[in-house]
């Protein structure tokens, strides 16, 4: 009964989705207030019927219902109640209906939030977000329908995969979709600004902050995945550039182009027409990403031939929605205004440069995770793209890009003087090369990508204190009430900004310090590994769940002085015959890691005596992840900017219409200091 | 006997620091494996999804191990049991793929595309400047000023 709500629940998302995907368009184009005012209704009550489905397939998860064949197949009786229900994402369905689910977060959110905004503006960006949510939803209807039952009912599910077991699985997934799907708005805007032919400064200043906090997300989401998969596979490895996460990079690549871009089109007028177009590739890749994960292309591009019919709608689906998003901007973008004039060294000029970058950067991702399956379909061989060839072209790719970010926010607006630019820059440049040429040495070794590993960090350590005294140095006052006095926004800049750079020294260290000891141990004995003595202390029984395990147990003393007691464990889940899944022990610290995996016992019938150990010490790896939150946290700051609100407060004063509200505005990110200090006291 | 670990391990415990007799290493000669790791780190399994043959366990991936090993203790070059490997399953098991005709795409793609783009960008920003350098034209005419928004 449940499972057949939710299906019926899916249908009436559809059938008003579809309402939502035409009447407003409609009533846009023509001016019909009625049809343009149903946008929010409809978009609410088609929320409600997805969260209706999503509830009950929670429902069915949560109390076995394994006449439900994708419950079956992910899903078992002594599965933990917190996993059953992450486990409605664990599949293909359910991972669309999760999909989904965000896509009509986001839209309900698009209704709360945008209430200021004109009528025809919200109704067209409803409308497009209303296709979005047609296509998904007859996707998951008409090929993957998670509430399609079984029979004969099996008596227990065949469990979820054992690597999504994890407290992983109830954030990455969702996180990173809230990433992909938010890059829906941004592209919902840039549809409705198109068709609408009004394509300006307040359209940027609306879609700026959806657009950053759903590359917040996304940098969180990406960064959970990491982090999972740093503990979980155990290896240790932090970023594999397999296709999936392949996947969920480019869109966030072309997203912080897309931030950037939308800061320029925001403050000066300029970059509209490649600013629409990269808000349509953010989506574009996101739904490009989304597939490629979800359709098994990627294992094979037989996969593909599986299921033509899941493969098909993809394929058509992802040819509208681009095709028909280029058409219009082939169509459209012409007519676009040029906006303000600036010279070539100017701080619009670099941003330029490095949205360019990040295209090509983007580009590269989806040409090495394309180019195997282009050569196999066109029977021109087999080949195979790993890391050894993204990290030989990525570095080159970035390296300039890193430059560029830190000289770009020192830069005027409109016209820069290169000898200005040098004065400001000289010491950052001093104390950076000195850095790179020094440091390698005083941790270990000298290398030229360690050097510039270094060089680059410092550089945008450097340049963002410059940059910070650079302004603050143009306020009268004290200092305290000049650092309060400046917009969440630029310290948002900052701090994503100062990110980067805690993630570059994290790489660094740990692609170039990493020890690690496979070691043969028996009960007792101790292997010594960076000034730390890990001793095998043996192994008992465990039995966990759904899966029996055996659980190591490493006394790690350094000196006198014993830092931990470590337990990894190899698990054997029960309703799996997969092979036992590893879980590392891992001690984790601000300078290191201390990480511990099992391998597997010497002699597999006594598995009490010796075991293959391997022991890795991971120095700055939690560098990596910090430096992503640091970014996030420079997300956060941005949205939470108060220029965003002013409007907002504006209007509750005043009870004025929009049109007070626009010329309230006060300047972007990183506006010139004097500016924006004027319109604050306006 | 028995008593005599148990109490060795409460010891241990008791005083808690780790000593004890040091683990052997789990290769008889870690230079070795360590290279052997090397190597095995840039070829990918063959019939697993995506994985480096150093971390695979499937059958075959520890069977090329040994012959990587095997390779490197009689003398052989990196390139040499890379082009072994090619010979025996194809260009697929390299994860940094050779650079030939079919490829060539694939590894200078992306240094064109940034030269192109850099270069694309240059002309239109000059371009830009001087089309702006002339008297306004039509071309802000879709601009709306800001002000004039309101509910239509």
């Amino acid at each position: 009964m449940v499972p057949e709500l939710g299906h019926f629940a899916l249908i009436l998302a559809l059938l008003l989705a579809l309402v939502q995907g035409v009447f407003p368009l409609i009533g846009a184009a023509r001016g019909i207030t009625g049809w343009m005012a149903i946008a929010r209704p409809v978009t609410q009550g088609q929320f409600v019927f997805v969260a209706i489905a999503f509830g009950c397939l929670a429902y069915s998860f949560l109390n076995n219902d394994f006449s439900v064949s994708y419950v079956a197949e992910n899903s078992n009786s002594a599965l933990p109640w917190y996993y059953r229900f992450t486990a409605v994402w664990g599949g293909h369905e359910g991972s669309l209906l999760l999909w989904v689910m965000i896509l009509n977060i986001w839209m309900v959110a698009v209704t709360v939030f945008s209430r200021r905004l004109p009528e025809p503006i919200i109704a067209r960006v409803l409308g497009v977000m209303g296709w979005i949510s047609i296509g998904f939803l007859l996707f998951m209807l008409l090929t993957s329908d998670p509430f399609d039952r079984l029979s004969p009912i099996p008596a227990n599910g065949r469990d979820l995969n054992p690597l999504l077991q994890d407290p992983g699985m109830t954030t990455h997934p969702p996180m990173l979709y809230m990433g992909y799907v938010g890059f829906s708005v941004a592209y919902a805007f840039s549809i409705a600004a198109l068709l609408s032919g009004r394509l300006d400064a307040s359209w940027a200043r609306w879609t700026r902050p959806w657009t950053t906090i759903a590359w917040t997300f996304l940098t969180i989401g990406i960064m959970l995945g990491s982090g999972w998969a740093y503990y979980v596979l155990g290896w240790g490895g932090w970023w594999f550039w397999d296709s999936v996460e392949n996947a969920s990079f480019m869109p966030w690549l072309v997203g912080t182009a897309l931030m950037h871009s939308l800061a320029v089109t925001e403050k000066r007028g300029a970059f509209k027409s490649w600013t629409v177009l990269l808000a349509i590739f953010a989506f574009s890749l996101s739904l490009i990403g989304t597939f490629l994960v979800r359709s098994g292309v990627l294992t094979s591009v037989h996969a593909f031939a599986t299921d033509p019919k899941r493969g098909l709608f993809i394929l058509v689906f992802l040819s509208i929605v681009i095709g028909v998003s280029l058409a219009l901007f082939a169509w459209r973008a012409p007519k676009v205004g040029m906006g303000g004039s600036f010279k070539l060294v100017s701080r619009e000029a670099m941003l330029l440069s490095n949205n360019v970058l990040l295209v090509v950067a983007a580009s590269t991702v989806l040409l090495g995770t394309l180019y195997p399956l282009l050569l196999d379909a066109l029977n021109l061989g087999k080949i195979s793209v790993g890391p050894p060839y993204f990290n030989s072209v990525f570095v080159p790719l970035m390296a300039p890009a890193i430059f560029l970010m830190g000289v770009a926010p020192l830069a005027r607006w409109k016209e820069a003087k290169l000898p200005e630019l040098a004065v400001r820059l000289k010491w950052a440049l001093g104390v950076s090369v000195a850095v790179a040429l020094i440091l390698p040495f005083v941790v270990g070794e000298w290398t030229p990508l360690i050097s510039l590993g270094f060089l680059l960090a410092a550089w945008v350590v450097a340049t963002t204190i410059v940059n910070l005294r650079h302004r603050l140095r143009q306020f009268d006052g004290s200092l305290i009430s000049r650092i309060m006095r400046q917009p969440r926004s630029y310290y948002g800049m900052l701090f994503a900004h100062f990110g980067i750079a805690v993630f570059i020294v994290g790489v660094t260290m740990v692609k170039s310090f990493e020890t690690e000891k496979d070691v043969k141990m028996n009960v007792g004995e101790v292997a010594t590994i960076g000034g730390y003595a890990f001793r095998y202390d043996g192994v008992t029984e465990v039995q966990g769940p759904n899966y029996q395990a055996l659980r190591g147990t490493i006394t790690v003393s350094k000196g006198d002085e014993v830092v931990a007691v470590m337990h990894p464990e190899k698990r054997a889940y029960t309703a799996r015959n997969d092979s036992p899944t590893t879980e590392a022990a891992i001690k984790g610290g601000i300078t290191h890691d201390l990480y511990v995996a099992m391998g597997e016992p010497i002699d597999p019938s006594n598995i009490m005596g010796a075991w293959a150990i391997r022991i890795h010490i991971k120095p700055f790896v939690r560098w990596i992840w910090m430096g992503c939150i640091i970014m996030a946290i420079g997300g956060l700051l941005a949205v939470f900017d108060r220029r965003y609100r002013l409007p907002l407060r504006v209007l509750d004063a005043e009870g004025a219409p929009e049109a007070t509200v626009t010329r309230v505005a006060v300047p972007a990110m990183g506006a010139a200091p004097t500016s924006s200090l004027k319109s604050r006291n306006t | 006997m028995m008593n005599r670990w148990l109490i060795a391990a409460v010891l241990f415990t008791a005083f808690g620091i780790a000593s004890g007799k040091e683990a052997a290493p789990l290769a008889d000669d870690p230079e070795l494996e360590a290279r052997t790791m090397q190597v095995a780190s840039e070829l990918r399994c063959p019939v697993c999804q995506d994985e480096t043959i150093a971390v695979s366990q499937a059958g075959v991936s520890v069977d090329l191990k040994n012959q990587i090993r095997e390779q490197l203790r009689q003398g052989a070059t990196e390139a040499q049991i890379k082009q072994y490997m090619v010979q025996r399953y194809g260009d697929f098991i390299l994860y940094n793929p050779p650079v030939k005709t079919t490829t060539w795409l694939l590894w200078f793609g992306p240094f064109l595309l940034m030269l192109a783009g850099l270069i694309v960008l240059y002309y239109t920003l000059n371009k830009r400047n001087k089309t702006m350098a002339l008297p306004v034209g039509r071309s802000d005419s879709i601009v709306q000023p800001a002000s004039s928004e309101s509910r239509p």
